[in-house]
């Protein structure tokens, strides 16, 4: 390759930062013009482009084009068009720019060859998606940001342990397939799954997405938890402990977002718990497996970032985000209620729809493999899927009773984007071969066949009836009794389920003694190193002198025994 | 002619020009202006120096043309290239940029003995990186600190005071140690060359009066390069020094010492009888982690962000010790990276708050809520400057810490890459603190406005700034450099 490699990345991430320095109309015009200029330039480097430079006896390659990397690359991008469109107007400048920055880096981490990129741009998206929480505004985002920056630290100082040990035993830093069988690697995939919102540290994603802004919410959907899948899919395909801890994230999405009562929480929930099917899958790891997680990640994006507009539209329209203050919205936000519905049916895997095109690959993969317990959980979970996002979504924001608000829809750039990425849906859906083209390794899967078909449809529609049977149920004050009962009712998983709630408890219970000891031993160190404290004393000439002899002494006498 | 005689130059032009400096009490513009013209030149010189050792090679100089072991000698390699590069470009840049701040916080009948101390110290360190002599190192290391306490007394707090005397006492201490040391080994060996030191100590090894030399050396040099827990004179001296003195001193003093302990432990002892006769190691590794998180912890809860960069220099020097004390390749390469890219770092935050100072006067964290709002570009220097402190990618404080990192990984000591991280995480948190005062909180209502700091002080800054992130992408220049002198240090020797 003569002609030069201009990184996708750097051209959202440099590209942002021209954002403060225009307005009106030339800043709309770059906002919409750079992620297309992104996109354009992920087309154009076939895939295997590869530049590599030399830093510190390392050969690492900032731009290397794989067909996975493509792919996660163009949803990215068309997400910051999406995201662009939306928020163009109402974002503060702030959230623009650091959603751009963030946009990049997530870029910037599927074009990564290597160890050293890639940590680089993991770094530079934690702090990009803490500033777009951040921007949100008020306490409550501060707050937020302030506790998802230090997970993502915490995340970032793991993974990056990980890369210098491995790079220190291999000797090289590229990027691909490796085996949790030493703890280098499973330091790095503890790093990875830090991102991706596995347990124990899930919480983050319903504690920080949910109190960024309307449209910093949808931007935060897309990017984080998917370039953790992209890495993992990457870098651990086929590692067994990934379809465990998928299951426990699919299951604790459900749960927790059959409980909640705030809408955007709700979806917030759901990101876990679908991005626990692509984990999932990525543990079962052959090729129709990986195919499943990249267009479940792609397909994912598009519906959930469609949810949020829709939840974001209502917040912004009303200012309320609790499902038990909306309702009946139907009436005065028609579009924004169908586009809300048809991200629901996408998300509950509706025939026709792009959730049913991808994430069918998944269940048929581990049917493939013979996983019959791995396969009936995932079934099960795609029916809770229909019953936290699919109904109880729509049904209670929309639905329902008459609240008695009568909103109007959302201005034109909202509706717009909403409108193109149900297009992208429903088209995804219907002609389901333009995204297996693009997945990272050839298929031959056919979704449409009248069994699936005819599977899938049933499996709507029981869940389907046993929300409304159970809506009484569901209206009132849910306690966890409540949901575990239906759920020991519903599927007889009583130990799965036990144990999740269980954890989650002792989980809370450990936090809040580990905050206390943290609180007495920050309040110990202060009186010990404190201004005042004895380690950090400045004025005592005369004990220094004493620690001078002591040192001196200690030497001599230690030269005439040695 | 003169390219022959630019490792005398190299101190000569300073410590000539501060008298002069001192003549021009009367218009201490040009006392400025005459220092920052000096301390550019002398950075010429060590760039001529570097062009032309930069291989591998060594310059020998002969003070007067007295041959080496009886005249004084000045040597150049790579090792002190490296420091007088870096010594000389942070005085060059941060003189130049002085002249505002110290026209605002020093009295104008002392402005001009103040650059004449300046240049003075300048003269001292630079003298001490180049001599191939005990003695004259000696002596050189006097100078430098007979200005540096005169420096930090001419601070506007009468805290000062306190402060320059105590650190009198205690550099008095580490520099009577130092001269007690090399007065037994002068009487042992009957020569004060370090190269022919090291050629006669070779024969003397297990001489009890070597052992003690090198114990007076050790703790002598651990006091003026703030060795924890001699440290204690460090953080008052440069809280109450003015601005732009805590800057040059916090960046280039400590820098020089560790380069002497360096020297003496390679060069005049040998690395040999250091680490496997007198296990130096096993004093440097425990002191300097301790150092590392000790310190950082305090300077976690400094309300002086002063004081907070001072204890944190004291937690970079144990980064230095600790690199020393892996004894290998790699772990010296780093601990002489972060001589440079400290020296680079704290110059930076340091000016940086010069440039805040200069507006609010008393940088306590809560003097500086919602500054940000009006001194972004300040702001965001410090905000760069922290990022190398903490040692994010791309920048050069990443670079030394990648190879301490390395170093440690290398010895299978895997606590020492857990401190090193742990600690990198303290800086995040006190960096943090600075940085959610000045930008997240909103500037209190009784506070007056302030502009943004004048263009020249914020003109060096940048450039130190910049200079962190160039050294970040680029670092072959100084790897290659501090690599090769520390192969060349270690000679065949591997513990």
């Amino acid at each position: 390759m003569t002609d030069i490699v201009f990184p996708p990345s750097l051209i959202l991430i440099i590209g942002a930062f021209i954002l403060p320095l225009v307005r009106g109309a030339v800043r709309r015009g770059v906002i919409l013009a750079l992620p297309v200029l992104a996109l354009m330039a992920v087309w154009s480097l076939p895939v295997g482009t590869q530049v590599a430079i030399e830093f510190l006896d390392y050969r690492i390659a900032p731009v290397h084009a794989t067909a996975s990397g493509r792919l996660f690359a163009i949803i990215f991008c068309l997400m910051a068009f999406a995201g662009g469109v939306y928020a163009m107007g109402r974002a503060r400048l702030t959230e623009l720019v650091a959603a751009y920055v963030y946009a990049g880096s997530a870029v910037g981490v599927t074009f990564s060859g290597d160890l050293i990129t890639l940590f680089v741009f993991w770094e530079i998206m934690a702090l990009g998606s803490t500033l777009v929480i951040w921007a949100g505004g008020g306490e409550r985002a501060w707050k937020a940001s302030f506790r998802y920056l230090l997970i993502h630290l915490l995340g970032g100082v793991i993974l990056m342990a990980g890369i210098v040990w491995r790079v220190s035993m291999t000797g090289t830093a590229d990027f691909g397939p490796m085996l949790p069988d030493n703890p280098a690697n499973i330091l790095i995939l503890i790093g990875f799954l830090v991102n991706a919102g596995a347990p124990p540290l899930s919480a983050w994603i319903p504690d920080a997405y949910p109190e960024a802004s309307p449209s910093g919410m949808v931007f935060l959907s897309a990017f984080t938890t998917k370039t953790a899948v992209f890495a993992l899919l990457v870098g651990f395909p086929g590692a067994e402990v990934l379809i465990w801890i998928g299951l426990y994230m699919v299951f604790y999405g459900i749960i927790y977002a059959l409980l909640e009562n705030d809408m955007r929480r709700i979806l917030a929930y759901s990101i876990v718990n679908q991005v626990g099917f692509m984990v999932c899958a990525i543990g079962i790891g052959t090729e129709l497996a990986l195919n499943g997680a990249a267009a479940h990640a792609f397909a994912h994006i598009i519906y959930k970032a469609l949810l949020l507009m829709s939840a974001g539209s209502v917040l912004y329209m009303t200012g309320k985000r609790k499902c038990t203050d909306l309702g009946g919205l139907f009436q005065s936000m028609p579009v924004t209620a169908i586009n809300g519905i048809v991200g629901a049916l996408a998300i509950s895997a509706f025939p026709f729809t792009s959730g049913f095109v991808s994430k069918s690959l998944e269940t048929a993969a581990a049917a493939d493999q013979g996983l019959m317990l791995v396969w009936f959980l995932l079934m099960a979970a795609s029916a809770g899927v229909f019953l936290h996002a699919g109904i109880k979504f729509p049904w209670f924001v929309f639905f329902q009773k008459d609240s008695g608000l009568r909103p109007d829809d959302p201005p034109l750039g909202m509706r717009l984007s909403m409108w193109f990425f149900s297009f992208l849906c429903i088209a995804i859906g219907l002609y389901p071969d333009s995204l297996y083209s693009i997945l990272p390794f050839e298929t031959e899967y056919q979704p449409y066949t009248a069994g699936h078909l005819v599977s899938q449809s049933q499996l709507l529609l029981f869940s389907g009836f046993a929300f409304f049977a159970l809506l009484p149920m569901m209206k009132r004050s849910l306690t966890i009794s409540l949901d575990f009962d239906w759920f020991y009712r519903r599927f007889g998983r009583i130990l799965a389920d036990e144990f999740t709630i269980r954890s989650s408890h002792a989980l809370e219970r450990m936090e809040r003694q580990a905050r206390m000891r943290v609180e007495g031993f920050v309040r110990r160190l202060y009186r010990h190193h404190g201004p005042h404290g004895i380690l950090a004393r400045t004025w005592p000439s005369g004990g220094m002198v004493l620690w001078v002899t002591v040192m001196l002494a200690g030497m001599v006498i230690a030269a005439a025994v040695l | 002619m003169t390219i022959g005689h630019l490792p005398a130059l190299q101190v000569v032009i300073p410590l000539l020009a501060a008298p002069v400096c001192f003549l021009l009490g009367r218009w201490p513009r040009l006392a400025w202006l005459l220092a920052s013209a000096v301390a550019w030149t002398t950075l010429v010189i060590a760039i001529g120096l570097w062009l032309q050792v930069r291989e591998g090679g060594t310059i020998s100089y002969a003070f007067g043309g007295w041959a080496p072991p009886w005249g004084i000698e000045y040597a150049v390699d790579r090792l002190n290239v490296l420091v007088l590069l870096i010594v000389s470009g942070i005085a060059a840049v941060i003189f130049s940029g002085s002249w505002e701040s110290v026209r605002q916080e020093i009295p104008e009948s002392r402005q001009a003995l103040l650059f004449t101390n300046l240049l003075l110290c300048l003269a001292g360190l630079l003298g001490i990186t180049i001599t191939g002599d005990a003695f004259n190192l000696f002596v050189l290391l006097e100078i430098s600190s007979l200005s540096t306490y005169a420096l930090i007394s001419l601070g506007r707090d009468r805290r000062a005071l306190t402060a320059s005397f105590q650190y009198l006492i205690m550099g008095t201490i580490g520099a009577t140690f130092i001269l007690i040391g090399v007065g037994i080994l002068y009487m042992l060996t009957g020569t004060l060359n370090m190269a022919d030191l090291a050629h006669r100590l070779g024969g003397l090894q297990g001489s009890r009066a070597m052992h003690t030399a090198y114990g007076f050396l050790v703790i002598g040099i651990g006091l003026k390069l703030a060795m924890f827990p001699l440290h204690l004179w460090l953080p008052n001296a440069y809280a109450y020094a003015p601005s732009v003195v805590s800057a040059f001193i916090a960046a280039t003093a400590t820098k020089v010492a560790v380069y002497v302990m360096v020297r003496y432990l390679y060069t005049v002892f040998g690395p040999e009888f250091a680490f496997s006769a007198m296990y130096v190691q096993w004093l440097f590794i425990p002191v300097g982690i301790i150092a590392v998180l000790f310190t950082s912890i305090v300077a976690l809860f400094q309300h002086d962000i002063k004081r907070m960069l001072a204890y944190s220099s004291v937690a970079q020097i144990g980064y230095m010790l600790v690199g020393i004390g892996l004894v290998n390749v790699t772990g010296l390469t780093g601990a002489l990276l972060h001589v440079f890219n400290h020296a680079l770092m704290k110059g930076a935050l340091f000016l940086a708050l010069a440039a805040i100072c200069f507006r609010i006067g008393n940088p306590r964290i809560e003097n500086i809520r919602g500054i940000a709002r009006q001194m972004p570009w300040t702001m965001a220097a410090f905000v760069g400057g922290g990022l190398s402190l903490i040692g994010v990618p791309l920048t050069a404080g990443f670079i030394s810490k990648w190879y301490l990192i390395l170093a440690a990984v290398e010895r299978g000591w895997w606590p020492v890459v857990a401190v090193v991280v742990i600690a990198s995480l303290i800086a995040v948190i006190y960096v943090w603190r600075v940085v959610e005062a000045a930008y997240l909180h909103p500037r209190p209502e009784d506070a007056e406005t302030v502009a943004e700091a004048p263009p020249a002080l914020l003109a060096v800054t940048w450039a130190l700034v910049l200079a962190n992130v160039w050294f970040g992408v680029n670092p072959g220049l100084v790897t290659s450099l501090a690599s090769g002198a520390a192969e060349a240090l270690f000679g065949g020797y591997l513990p």
